[in-house]
């Protein structure tokens, strides 16, 4: 890779800052600085997308406000006031409060971190179990390709929040079997696609050549067939979890999932529910949090798409 | 391959077709009865990784040792698991699905009975939901990366990302509360209930039918917004694909020529609409599954007296029997669905003979 001779011109970005220059060097030196270089590009194709940075930003907010959550929440999000209960946006309850008193604005900043829990968790389970499921399927092939490909067709043969409000009806309410309900649902999609990765590299002159060397079957599914997979795997991971979002408040407004007093999106709408007529702005916070995040993440996962696995387009 | 060579075995070819197919329908077939298996399996699972004791559900737990030794040899916990899922298989195909608790009736008849306001609110969502994806799709295709392709991306997004419940229970707010234009909960007003013959088992073609538009009209106030709602989803899905569908068919070459020989826009689109025909009806037969799967929630939203609504009752009272067999009937349809949409695609698609 760097053995080329340096370019007999300099382009104009050599003069300007030394980062940048090394950046965008016509040569990699260095692995680090083809990777950095590889990254840089990436970077620039994805900031040219507007949506796309519209959802990082948005995301990276979300981020924030779970992490600064007491600095930024102006009450305790727990803290019952009857006296003040079911009152207007003010200066003193930025978006009101609920029936029981409790401030909406720091009950939704709070959330804001039940909502990350769930999309990390979901994610953290989904991913592995999808990545292993698809590239052993699409690596052996035969019998074993056939039994776990079956397996996937059940799963896939129920629509997402019916089979996942099946699977909570049999653990029980709660945040963290909603979890589990979800990403049991939600892994079938991703072995699908880990495994239609795997039979496009299974047949590479570099797998065959590693496998020549006496290479396990282990280690060419761990170090060469894996990563392969990884770009659209992340794409699709980043995609889902929006969908996620949504079932997961989902269940919480049927009462399945995260259980009051907790400030889960879909639980508080659950709640406000019955006062919702008189008083809009219970139900109506909670759904512009969970729209804007799930929005962000599907406009996040497209802009992810044309940069790191552009042959999907569509 | 030479001419003489394909002239010389076109019979042959012909006999390997219908061989292949025949072939191809057969290894569907298992696959579908594979899958069928595994759903019920699945199901089964279920009901059986419950952390709640389907003896103390029954007898409460109060009753002493011997009530509670009985009532699990009477239910067959005591056999092996693999009988108890050739019992539990023999009572689905025998049709026995157990009784729901709320209403004392088999799960199978309450479902019956459910269904069909399932099934018109699923259908006009549906028709929403190509009335409008399939045109904004087309506009999206033909002007690509205009704002108009921008527009129809953007709504399409919003489409994926709102959350249908929410937004029903903002049209509550707003048409029902607020402006009154709509109906609130249920399909009809309560002073229409029973008013006119069910037939079709729509309480809107009932009335039309009947020519009461009085109760017509109530009808429709009621079942306008959460079918709205719910075509919501599946019109973004059909307006993506129909976008990328007919940018498939616009950058051929049939196109080109068109143009070339001087067909107007709008002669050239309908020429490519109509190649993309087989592919939109799989993909509007997949849409309905999807459809299904949204009711469950708009139902609750809107109180509408369908299966997902008595789903989610049976839900919070924890009757599993309700809980299963609605999950089972909806893998049952959407395993279906996807079998209809890929037969149709067969039969109707002539490249794939």
């Amino acid at each position: 890779m760097s053995q080329g001779p340096a370019p007999a011109t300099a382009p104009p970005e050599a003069s300007k800052s030394g980062l940048k220059a090394w950046l965008t060097a016509d040569v990699a030196l260095s692995t680090t600085q083809a990777a950095a270089q590889r990254a840089y590009f990436s970077w620039l194709r994805f900031q040219a997308n507007p949506l796309a940075l519209a959802g990082l930003v948005v995301l990276v907010l979300l981020l924030l406000m779970a992490i600064f959550a007491p600095l930024i929440a102006t009450h305790d999000p727990l803290l019952q006031n009857l006296e003040h209960r079911l009152q207007p946006s003010s200066a003193r309850h930025w978006l009101g409060t609920d029936e029981v008193g409790r401030d909406v604005f720091s009950r939704i900043v709070y959330g804001s971190r039940v909502t990350l829990y769930i999309v990390l968790l979901v994610a953290l389970i989904v991913a592995p179990i999808g990545l292993v499921v698809g590239t052993v399927a699409g690596y052996f092939g035969g019998l074993i390709d056939t039994a776990l490909m079956r397996i996937t067709d059940v799963f896939l043969a129920f629509p997402g929040l019916v089979l996942a409000l099946a699977f909570v009806a049999a653990l029980g309410p709660g945040l963290e079997n909603a979890v589990i309900a979800i990403a049991l649902t939600s892994w079938p999609g991703l072995a699908r696609l880990a495994r239609a990765e795997t039979l496009v590299v299974r047949s590479s002159d570099y797998i065959a050549a590693s496998r020549l060397q006496g290479a396990s079957s282990f280690r060419i599914i761990w170090r060469h067939i894996m990563p392969m997979c990884l770009p659209s795997l992340i794409v699709r991971v980043t995609l889902n979890m929006a969908g996620v979002i949504l079932t997961a408040a989902g269940l919480g407004f049927l009462g399945l999932g995260a259980q009051p007093p907790m400030p889960e999106w879909g639980t508080m709408l659950s709640t406000g529910r019955r006062f919702m007529l008189d008083h809009w702005w219970i139900a109506a916070y909670p759904g512009i949090a969970i729209l804007l995040v799930s929005l962000a993440f599907n406009l996040f996962g497209d802009g992810l798409r044309d940069v790191l696995d552009p042959r999907s387009e569509g | 391959m030479s001419a003489e060579g394909t002239v010389g075995v076109g019979r042959q070819r012909h006999g390997g077709a219908w061989v292949a197919r025949s072939k191809a329908a057969g290894r569907l077939a298992v696959t579908v009865f594979v899958t069928l298996i595994g759903l019920l399996l699945l199901t089964f699972l279920i009901g059986r990784v419950m952390p709640v004791d389907p003896v103390l559900a029954i007898i409460g737990d109060q009753a002493d040792e011997e009530t509670y030794r009985k009532v699990f040899t009477q239910l067959g916990l005591d056999r092996p698991l693999y009988m108890q899922f050739l019992y539990y298989l023999h009572d689905i195909f025998t049709g026995n699905f157990g009784t729901a608790i709320a209403t004392g009736h088999p799960v199978v008849q309450d479902i019956a009975r459910v269904f069909p306001a399932t099934m018109e609110l699923a259908t006009l969502a549906l028709i929403g939901g190509v009335l409008f994806g399939v045109p904004l799709g087309i506009l999206a295709a033909v002007y690509r990366g205009s704002w108009i392709d921008h527009l129809v991306r953007i709504f399409g997004l919003l489409g994926y990302s709102i959350p249908n419940f929410w937004l029903g229970l903002m049209a509550l707010v707003v048409f029902y509360a607020g402006l009154g234009w709509i109906g609130g909960s249920g399909r009809i007003s309560f002073h229409n209930i029973g008013v006119v013959e069910p037939v079709t088992g729509s309480v809107l073609l009932d009335a039309m039918i009947a020519g009461n538009w009085e109760v017509a009209e109530d009808a429709f106030r009621h079942v306008v917004m959460p079918a709205l709602i719910l075509a919501n989803t599946s019109m973004a899905y059909i307006s993506r694909m129909t976008r990328s569908f007919m940018l498939e068919q616009l950058n051929q070459e049939y196109v080109t020529t068109a143009r070339i020989k001087g067909l107007s826009g709008a002669r050239v689109t309908w020429h490519a609409f109509r190649n993309i025909g087989v592919q939109l009806l799989t993909v509007i037969v997949l849409a309905y599954g999807g459809l299904l799967d949204g009711a469950v929630l708009t139902e609750t939203v809107f109180g509408w007296p369908g299966f997902g609504q008595y789903l989610t009752a049976g839900l919070l009272t924890g009757d599993m029997n309700v809980v299963l067999t609605c999950t089972l009937m909806i893998g049952v349809i959407f395993l279906s669905l996807n079998m209809l949409s890929d037969m149709l695609y067969r039969v109707l698609d002539p490249r794939t003979k």
